[in-house]
């Protein structure tokens, strides 16, 4: 088989592996929740009946492990249960976990891919720009720029954001609420400060790796060979250093990616954007396990497949495993 | 090729100047402080004059090969002079104007093409991207030439090699490639940087006989920078002898090597001269019997290896890289378990893997290794280096620990003012004779050197070379000396082992090996190495040529 292959394919086996010791970490934890689910899904005045009876409907009276297995089941059917809200008598329909955390993942992606389309080619952009004219006023100001907003907590940006943009300014609006019905250009429009929230957050990282990925390979002697064959210095980064460096960046981007899944929950709150993060949010505080361990479950496979992604173009950049001798 | 892509080289004859390079001063910052690099030098070139520059490391070689391109390295920067290239001084145009001339008018080849050459593309984009960025050809013909040019320096596979990337190609291979990626525009000039230096001689041989023949051809000027003068003999007009940064003399090649009237160039010529007498061998210290050794179980490096190092003596292993020898070194201290065979140690068949060795098996087979600088750890002065083994092998700690150290800062010829220094504080040959002293700490019977003077200057090397025969006169220690420099085998063997291919090709006393008739392979090692005589490279290519080689080296 061919080694490039090979090795992705153990990548992906690698992930499995990793995504189902998450699968036990996650209900582990979800043990060691502290509280009683079945009084905070049916509130202090529920009966000691009532409460059995959820318990016995929902499953919570038979052991962790029996659970574990029954839940991983019903994930690789595709099934991640029903979420405790429905369930009990006092509920009328029956909700799936499914349902629920599907609208809000695409809601979530949305976000986030409008966030990396601009972040990604700016962070390069930016990157290239300082590593081409380093020690210049543009490298020590995208620098200064990049590290102030790196610094900042994204609610503080967030608020400021909307101070400036929403209030004083009223360009954008401060909710990003979005319905079914609205088009993709009003939910642009909607989302334009969140996103600008994001792109703020994950740009300075990645810059900032682009710059350190760079200068780190100009002291190369190709690259002086570059030099002497004449190359202007755009071209001596672009052609000779860039093909070299894509592999810390590529693991960068994976990274800042997966946050813009993953760790988006303050600015979906401040925004109250109706993403996945803020489902979780809402799910622990109900005690609303199955939806808890679902969202735990995509979280984990989002960091799991943008490293492996990583890993393939990290793989893809380097001649010497893709064209072995 | 068109006439444009060729400019007429029948107006190329040797008569007018092409680069005048006058008083030319270059600093260098260490410490933020600016140190004259290079001081004052004169250098005149004519079209299609070949001028060797020789010195040791830090003589300002380099420096001045990348003036002549209106270079100066990061950290370097030029403080007075001037560079004058076909009218052009080069430190009045502007940047512009001198980015144009590189690559297009001046190439450079470097010393490492290995490293040259970006990993991150093929050959052929490489080789053709300065005339395309010229607009000198287009595409399909900056191929065509660029194949033509491959074919001339005789690199097989002309047609293919272009679309390999650099890690598939062996170094002698790159080296020629990176000639051809000079010659591609057609140059008035091209500066050669060490270009065979980390080649094998069988390797070397090739590439001087393809570089001179396409510099012929093309009549172009060339600087041809080196450390070995036997190369430069065979490559240059005239003979440019730096130190410091200053030019010591200058004359053309044959009357060079005639009669060098400066006192440092007939100290450069002398190191040739080494000699040891050869004595007999008495009984084995360690014997390698019958060994055969792989990476991973795949490929072979050793087959049915047998050497034995007589007590006192030492044994030059010999060979091109690839040939086994490091891997030897490897199986003698147990870094690499054996596949078959054995080790013999004083008597004693040792156990193969390391961690099943008893300390004092440990203490008693020492190893120098080629590069001083990754051999010492940056962090730790010459006390803690040397200090170590001393603690570990021997229990000495305190007053007893600290005058031992002493003692070995004497024994090789350094005093106790070096022993709270960095090795980032040491010159290259000071660093190895640290290693030396660090090995000595063990008290070991036998030594082996891996290539422990391959990086230092001819100069420091003979220090270095007659320290380990001192040395071994005095405390009778036996050395494994693993080398591809045939002149030091001269100078320091009892005997040789001659390796080709993972096998001992012939093995014996020094003189019995070193005389006719040789096997195939020896004959062709030993014809490779470069002698001081002009003609040796014409010469030994039409003997060649006449009569061709049984066997020919791996590398080509």
């Amino acid at each position: 088989m061919n080694p490039v292959v090979r090795t992705i394919l153990q990548r992906l086996g690698l992930g499995i592996g990793t995504l189902l010791v998450v699968s036990i970490i996650i209900s582990l934890a979800i043990e060691m929740l502290p509280g009683d689910f079945a009084r905070a899904v049916l509130g202090q005045s529920a009966t000691p009946e009532t409460v059995a009876a959820f318990q016995r409907e929902v499953g919570l009276d038979r052991s962790p492990v029996v659970r574990y297995f029954e839940w991983m089941g019903g994930v690789l059917r595709g099934d991640f249960g029903e979420s405790y809200a429905s369930a009990g008598s006092l509920a009328g329909h029956r909700r799936l976990v499914a349902d629920m955390i599907g609208p809000r993942l695409l809601n979530t992606l949305f976000l986030a891919g409008v966030a990396a389309l601009v972040a990604v080619p700016l962070a390069l952009f930016l990157g290239i720009m300082a590593a081409l004219h380093r020690n210049s006023i543009l490298d020590r100001g995208v620098n200064v720029v990049s590290l102030v907003s790196i610094s900042s907590p994204e609610f503080f940006l967030a608020y400021i954001l909307i101070m400036f943009l929403a209030v004083k300014l009223p360009i954008f609006v401060s909710l990003a609420s979005i319905s079914p019905s609205m088009s993709v250009l009003e939910r642009l429009y909607v989302i334009a400060l969140p996103a600008i929230t994001l792109v703020l957050v994950i740009v300075a990282h990645m810059m900032r790796m682009t710059r350190a990925a760079i200068i780190n390979l100009l002291a190369s002697p190709y690259i002086e060979m570059g030099r002497l064959k004449g190359a202007r210095p755009m071209q001596i980064i672009l052609r000779h250093a860039l093909p070299n460096a894509w592999a810390p960046i590529a693991n960068v981007v994976a990274l800042n990616l997966a946050y813009l899944v993953v760790g988006v929950v303050v600015v979906e709150v401040v925004f109250t954007y109706p993403g996945i993060g803020q489902l979780m949010v809402d799910a622990v505080s109900k005690r609303d396990l199955p939806v808890v361990q679902g969202c735990a479950l995509v979280f984990a496979a989002t960091y799991i497949l943008l490293n492996l992604i990583a890993d393939i173009v990290t793989i893809a950049s380097n001649p010497r495993l893709l064209h072995p001798r | 090729m068109s006439e444009t892509a060729k400019p007429s080289a029948g107006t190329r004859t040797k008569g007018d100047v092409l680069l005048e390079i006058r008083d030319l001063q270059i600093e260098g910052e260490s410490d933020e402080v600016w140190r004259p690099i290079v001081r004052g030098v004169d250098l005149t070139l004519k079209r299609g004059e070949v001028l060797g520059l020789i010195g040791e490391s830090g003589a300002g070689k380099s420096t001045i090969g990348l003036a002549a391109m209106g270079y100066a390295r990061g950290g370097c920067r030029f403080s007075g002079g001037s560079v004058v290239f076909d009218g052009i001084d080069l430190r009045a145009v502007s940047d512009e104007a001198r980015r144009k001339l590189r690559g297009s008018r001046i190439a450079y080849v470097a010393q490492s093409a290995a490293a040259s050459f970006n990993p991150a593309h093929r050959l052929m984009d490489q080789t053709v991207e300065a005339e395309l960025r010229e607009g000198i050809r287009n595409r399909t013909e900056a191929e065509k030439d660029a194949i033509e040019l491959y074919r001339r320096l005789r690199l097989p596979n002309p047609e293919e090699i272009g679309f390999r990337y650099p890690h598939q190609v062996s170094g002698g291979q790159l080296q020629r490639a990176m000639t051809a990626m000079a010659m591609t525009c057609r140059p008035d000039l091209i500066i050669f940087d060490e270009p065979t230096t980390a080649l094998d001689v069988t390797t070397q041989v090739e590439v001087l006989a393809a570089i001179r023949d396409i510099v012929d051809q093309f009549h172009t000027a060339a600087i041809y920078i080196t450390h070995d003068l036997a190369v430069v003999a065979q490559m240059a007009d005239r003979i440019k002898v730096l130190r410091y940064g200053k030019s010591v003399e200058e004359a053309p090649t044959r009357e060079m090597l005639a009669n060098p009237r400066e006192e440092y160039t007939r100290s450069l010529w002398s190191v040739r001269k080494l000699g040891k007498q050869e004595q007999p061998g008495g009984e084995p210290i360690l014997q390698v019997k019958n060994v055969t050794a792989a990476y991973g179980n795949t490929v072979r490096v050793l087959n049915d290896v047998t050497v034995t190092v007589p007590r006192g003596r030492t044994v030059a292993v010999v060979g091109e890289s690839g040939s086994g020898k490091s891997t030897l070194a490897r199986v003698i201290t147990g870094l690499l378990p054996p596949i078959e065979g054995q080790v013999v140690f004083d008597g004693q068949a040792l156990p193969p893997a390391l961690k099943e060795r008893a300390q004092d098996t440990l203490r008693r087979i020492q190893m120098i290794y080629q590069m001083p600088d990754t051999a010492l750890n940056p962090r730790q002065t010459v006390y803690e280096a040397i200090g170590r083994p001393l603690e570990f092998y021997r229990g000495l700690s305190g007053a007893k620990k600290e005058a031992r150290i002493v003692e070995l800062l004497n024994l090789i010829e350094m005093d106790e003012s070096y022993v709270d220094r960095l090795p980032g504080e040491l010159s290259g040959g000071q660093k190895q004779r640290i290693c030396i002293a660090r090995a000595l700490a063990a008290e070991p019977e036998l030594i082996i050197c891996d290539e422990v003077t391959s990086a230092l200057d001819q100069i420091v090397q003979e220090g270095i070379l007659q320290l380990l025969m001192r040395l071994q006169r005095e405390l009778g220690v036996s050395y494994l000396f693993i080398t591809h420099d045939i002149a030091t085998v001269r100078a320091i063997s009892d005997e040789i082992v001659v390796m080709f291919q993972g096998r001992v090709v012939q093995q014996g006393p020094k003189s019995r090996v070193l005389s006719p008739p040789h096997p195939p392979y020896t004959e062709l090692l030993l014809s490779s190495v470069p002698e001081m005589d002009p003609d040796w490279l014409t010469n030994l290519l039409a003997r060649r040529k006449a009569q061709p080689a049984a066997v020919k080296a791996g590398d080509y």
